[in-house]
């Protein structure tokens, strides 16, 4: 419980210096709130919002470590991650759009049988 | 707290803020809405990284493109006629217990593994003109790789979403 505290009071007085770490926390923050929208929505366009807010946390990961090294490897790793979630989206919602016409729904887990 | 600390929690505050909201609210069209803000902030933390380009291709690509295609989305997969765009979660208490644990687990490695590592003081100014001699070189095939991925995505959409084959 004694050391418990004292990690404690050490993570506050750590907190307002922002150095590599900060910038990892707040990508796990983004990454945990990604993966809890794709696992209790089921609407099919709030499960590819969270999967763009994991992908996003990915690259603030990317980009940390980037700056952190002082080379531009993961800022090109990063680009790549951009142009990937353009295509993913675009293809995902025209899945979803012809997935409306057919069922006349979203709901994923309506959605279970390929044809009707 | 320097101004670079507070820039950096202005933004992070933006971000998961307007995070939460995308994925606690009940109506899509703030969930929408809230993820522009989320992109923003995320851009400003590029920004804080010294990744200029990359700010700025968030930007456009994400607020531009991606949330436009999202729009859209809410937009043609609801039924005007019932204004009803609303929509549930399930299986909250399990998930959110999980995703605890996992954002515990994550933020206890990053924490006790890069405690103490400090941002190097930056060499670089600006990123574009690097970025694009890397692309062009080292990264070569990825980058060429990726142009026919985005051909085929695009092709691959227009196909799909056509109503009558």
């Amino acid at each position: 419980m004694e050391t418990w505290i004292n990690n404690l009071a050490s993570f506050i007085e750590w907190l307002p210096q922002v150095h590599l770490a900060h910038f990892l926390l707040l990508s796990a923050a983004l990454f945990s709130l990604g993966v809890y929208a794709i696992i209790t929505r089921r609407n099919a366009i709030l499960l590819l919002m969270g999967i763009e807010l994991v992908l996003n946390a990915a690259n603030i990961n990317l980009i940390a470590f980037s700056r952190y090294n002082g080379s531009l490897d993961g800022q090109t790793a990063a680009i790549f991650v951009i142009i990937l979630a353009a295509a993913e989206a675009a293809v995902a919602l025209a899945i979803v759009l012809n997935i409306f016409h057919r069922f006349s729904t979203v709901n994923v887990d309506e959605v279970s049988s390929l044809k009707e | 707290m320097e101004l670079f600390d507070i820039v950096f929690y202005v933004f992070a505050l933006i971000t998961l803020g307007s995070a939460c909201v995308v994925v606690f609210s009940k109506n899509i069209v703030h969930a929408a809405f809230s993820l522009l803000f989320t992109f923003f902030g995320v851009a400003g933390i590029y920004v804080l990284l010294r990744a200029d380009f990359l700010a700025v291709t968030q930007i456009l690509i994400y607020v531009g493109g991606i949330l436009v295609l999202m729009l859209f989305g809410v937009m043609l997969t609801n039924k005007v006629i019932n204004v009803k765009i609303k929509t549930g979660t399930m299986q909250a208490w399990p998930a959110g217990i999980a995703v605890s644990i996992l954002a515990g687990l994550l933020a206890g490695v990053f924490y006790s593994n890069w405690k103490d590592a400090q941002l190097p003081a930056s060499t670089v100014d600006a990123t574009t003109h690097l970025l694009g001699e890397m692309l062009m070189t080292s990264y070569l095939l990825p980058f060429e790789i990726a142009s026919v991925v985005l051909l085929v995505a695009l092709i691959g959409a227009a196909l799909i979403a056509r109503r009558n084959r």
